[in-house]
């Protein structure tokens, strides 16, 4: 049998015992831009941009028309399939246009006076709510992973028959710069506990477990001390290292066990969800409140980085803006974190479900593009691979277009956490040449 | 704010480490000074002399096969001049100048841009230049000269022919490698009072910088392990000598530490250098014990980095989730 990885870090002077995954690496953090900045309402925009297609799954249809007016919380798109996610109105207002752009179609909305959901019901009591109900207010309030994936939730808790037997919430935050799970995990703990407790009901879980990067000590106390009562729920402090949020890799690390390759967590009696989605849930049972806002982290080369709770479809220049502008001349600006997120070529951009963050680099931050040299065989991407594959040799097959040879090294397990091109001293764009192997592969079975 | 900024676009991850080849080759020159300092202690000009003209040469011949080839000239990335001063390390301080700058043309040509250069070659090339030299000079090659207890400071700039005959201050006594002798005291090979060559004296400098190496994370901790540790274990078992002599004479530590260890010519896998370094070890004692060469280190090694393909192979790590039939 493997054994995971037990260690032990120091924090100030207590030993805690933290559980990992094998190999991984340790990108630098910088959270600290953040970290101690508690989680504030952003300003109302005026105007959102609400992508139909921002959830994994087939996009939403518009329900809406140009010149009706909605209220906040309204729905404008509907579902279209099990794998789908309605959307709703995040401010008050008309609706200006409903437009293509480039491949995704956008519900655009002017809005006039601010308008806040009301949140002052009391908590429901979780033992009156079956599991179908929540699973079906999970649904119409148009819930997805918070965390970057935005996979619509309703569907993880949709066990299909198959028996589940924990529900684990992703509070790893490993993606550096990122600090607004941490905010979430320390100012909502309640919520994150209910939450959790919501999706093990919906999901027939017995355990709950929770798993926590130890740099992030404060989250964990406090949530310890919110589910002191509750003997099926485990906070489980983790070591910091990425990928330590990856949903393969936070099972290993919680539970000792393994995904299969090929497969989901499903398979082995496991869902996964982020923290910032527990929440979600939680205000959706409580408030009935949709997926209106969200938190994230505004961070990087701008004056006052901020963890901010804003609403779907604020185009991040406002956000910027509101964190005092950048910070000398802007080279990237990134929705996500600086491993996985995604570079943007606009400022006017909305702000997605599955945005946890804005990271803007500056353009001295921005490495020049250097040349890649030959692999000089030091295997630090092998050693650092979370998903134990080969990345320069799957680089090397992806660029002799070695079909057989990719899938026999595996290239769909690839999580593209982006690690072997973080530590590669060549230069080697590995993931990019891993990506184009993955397709290769994919095109062949489909083919098939 | 600007309407209009200037953004780049591009797939993540948007950070890198900031490692680099040339760092990681200059981090491993840094590990060798003690073991270059030793040298030029106990060897004194001579010394200096064979370091300055291998890192020429094999910087020089880089250059003109990048040249040649049509390729970006990388003198600057440090590995020509690594695989100099390496090279250099494994030559005995009489050896002519003119032989040694052979042996590092020879080193980056044959060695390494016949292969295709840095990434692609197969065998550790400053070996290869020691192996050139070994046979085309076998005489001048095992010359040994025990070093002196003090540097001599040599009040005139001689030329480079000429050092060598003014050396009789130096006490030269051509003698048989000392693999070969008796009594020799440990202690004297730990710290280098040996003869030997430039590196193969003071076992204590190349630990030291191995040490640094390790620390630093630029070489795998298997490899010198299987490598030392089945040299030690078969020597137990089989020598007369004794594991500590056999660990500390000849260019082992050299060999363990900065040439077995070098990336491009050796397995990526963590099973495979076990295998590698243990393989070395194996051909090592053998040779030793059984062979004619009094100097195993060279051939261990450049053996071993023929099968490094097949070992990586056979040696490909449980994809993570993957379930195999008999893991
Ligand atoms: S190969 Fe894929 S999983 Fe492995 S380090 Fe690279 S991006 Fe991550
Ligand atoms: S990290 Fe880069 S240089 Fe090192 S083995 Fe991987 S691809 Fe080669």
């Amino acid at each position: 049998m493997e054994l995971i990885a037990i260690n032990f870090t120091k924090r100030g002077d207590i030993r805690v015992k933290t559980k990992t995954f094998k190999q991984g690496i340790h990108p630098k953090y910088n959270k600290d831009l953040t970290n101690s900045k508690p989680l504030e309402k952003a300003n109302l925009p005026k105007e959102v941009t609400l992508y139909l297609d921002q959830h994994i799954g087939s996009p939403a249809k518009a329900i809406v028309e140009a010149g009706d007016k909605v209220k906040l919380g309204d729905k404008v798109g509907e579902s279209t399939g099990f794998i789908s996610a309605n959307l709703h109105a995040s401010i008050s207002g008309e609706i200006t246009a409903i437009e293509e752009r480039r491949d995704s179609i956008v519900i655009k909305i002017k809005g006039s006076e601010g308008e806040q959901w009301q949140v002052d019901n009391p908590e429901k009591n979780l033992e009156d709510i079956s599991a179908e109900e929540i699973r079906e207010i999970i649904k119409e309030a148009g819930i997805v992973g918070l965390g970057g994936a935005a996979f619509p939730s309703h569907v993880k808790v949709s066990t299909d028959g198959k028996e589940v037997n924990q529900v684990i919430l992703n509070g790893a935050e490993c993606e550096p710069y990122l600090t607004v799970d941490h905010r979430t995990m320390l100012e909502q703990a309640s919520e994150v506990i209910y939450g959790l407790k919501a999706l093990m009901k919906s999901a027939g879980a017995k355990e709950g477990y929770i798993g926590v990067e130890v740099n992030k000590m404060d989250a964990i106390n406090k949530l310890e001390e919110v589910s002191q009562k509750d003997s099926n729920i485990n906070i489980i402090p983790l070591e910091v290292k990425y990928p330590q949020g990856g949903e393969k890799q936070l099972i290993k690390a919680i539970l000792d066990k393994e995904v299969p390759s090929g497969g989901l967590p499903l398979d082995i009696g496991v869902v996964v969800n982020n923290v910032g989605t527990a929440v979600a849930v939680t205000e959706a049972i409580n408030y009935g409140k949709p997926l209106i806002e969200r938190g994230l982290t505004v961070t990087g080369a701008v004056n006052n980085p901020q963890n901010l709770i804003v609403r779907i479809g604020t185009p991040i220049r406002d956000l910027i803006e509101e964190c005092g502008g950048f910070k000398g001349e802007p080279g990237k600006i990134i929705l996500g974190g600086p491993m996985t997120g995604q570079a943007q070529s606009s400022l006017d951009v909305g702000v997605s479900k599955g945005t946890s963050g804005i990271l803007v680099l500056s353009k001295d931050e921005i490495e020049d593009y250097k040349d890649p040299r030959p692999c000089i065989r030091c295997a630090r991407c092998i050693d650092g691979c979370p998903a134990k594959l080969m990345p320069t040799a799957l680089a090397n097959l992806a660029k002799n277009d070695d079909v057989e040879g990719l899938e026999k090294y595996n290239v769909l397990d690839c999580i593209e956490c982006g690690s072997c091109t973080y530590v590669c001293p060549a230069n080697i764009d590995l993931l990019d040449w891993i990506r184009i192997g993955k397709a290769k592969v994919e095109a062949k079975r489909r083919e098939n | 704010m600007k309407n209009k900024v200037d953004l780049t676009v591009s797939s993540g991850p948007h950070m890198t480490s900031g490692e680099s080849i040339e760092r990681i080759m200059y981090t491993v020159i840094l590990a060798l000074v003690p073991a270059m300092l030793a040298s030029i202690y106990y060897f004194d000009t001579m010394a200096v002399g064979l370091i300055v003209a291998c890192s020429l040469g094999a910087i020089g011949t880089e250059f003109i096969s990048q040249k040649l080839r049509g390729v970006p000239v990388t003198i600057g990335d440090g590995s020509a001049l690594l695989t100099g001063i390496l090279l250099a390390l494994t030559l005995p301080p009489t050896l002519p100048i003119w032989m040694a700058v052979l042996g590092s043309i020879v080193a980056i040509a044959l060695g390494k841009h016949v292969f295709g250069g840095l990434g692609y070659n197969i065998f550790n090339p400053a070996l290869v230049g020691r192996a050139f030299v070994g046979v085309a000079y076998t005489e001048a090659i095992t010359n040994m000269v025990p070093p002196v207890g003090m540097p001599v400071i040599l009040t005139e700039i001689l030329p480079m022919d000429g050092i060598r005959e003014s050396l009789g201050v130096v006490d030269i006594v051509s003698s048989a490698t000392p693999l070969a002798e008796e009594g020799i005291g440990i202690m004297n090979m730990f710290v280098g009072r040996t003869g030997g060559s430039l590196g193969e004296t003071s076992a204590l400098a190349l630990i030291l910088g191995g040490l640094y190496l390790l620390y630093k994370g630029y070489i795998d901790w298997r490899i010198p392990v299987g490598y030392l540790g089945s040299v030690a274990v078969l020597t137990t078992l089989l020598g007369s000598q004794g594991p500590l002599f056999h660990l500390f004479a000849g260019g082992l530590m050299l060999g363990a530490f900065f040439m077995a260890t070098d990336m491009v010519t050796s397995p990526v896998t963590k099973k495979g250098r076990w295998i590698f370094g243990i393989g070395c070890g194996i051909i090592l004692v053998i040779i030793r014990l059984y062979g004619n060469y009094a100097e195993g280190v060279l051939f261990s090694i450049l053996l071993m980095n023929m099968f490094v393909p097949i070992i990586d192979k056979y040696t490909l790590p449980r994809v993570f989730g993957e379930v195999r039939a008999n893991g």
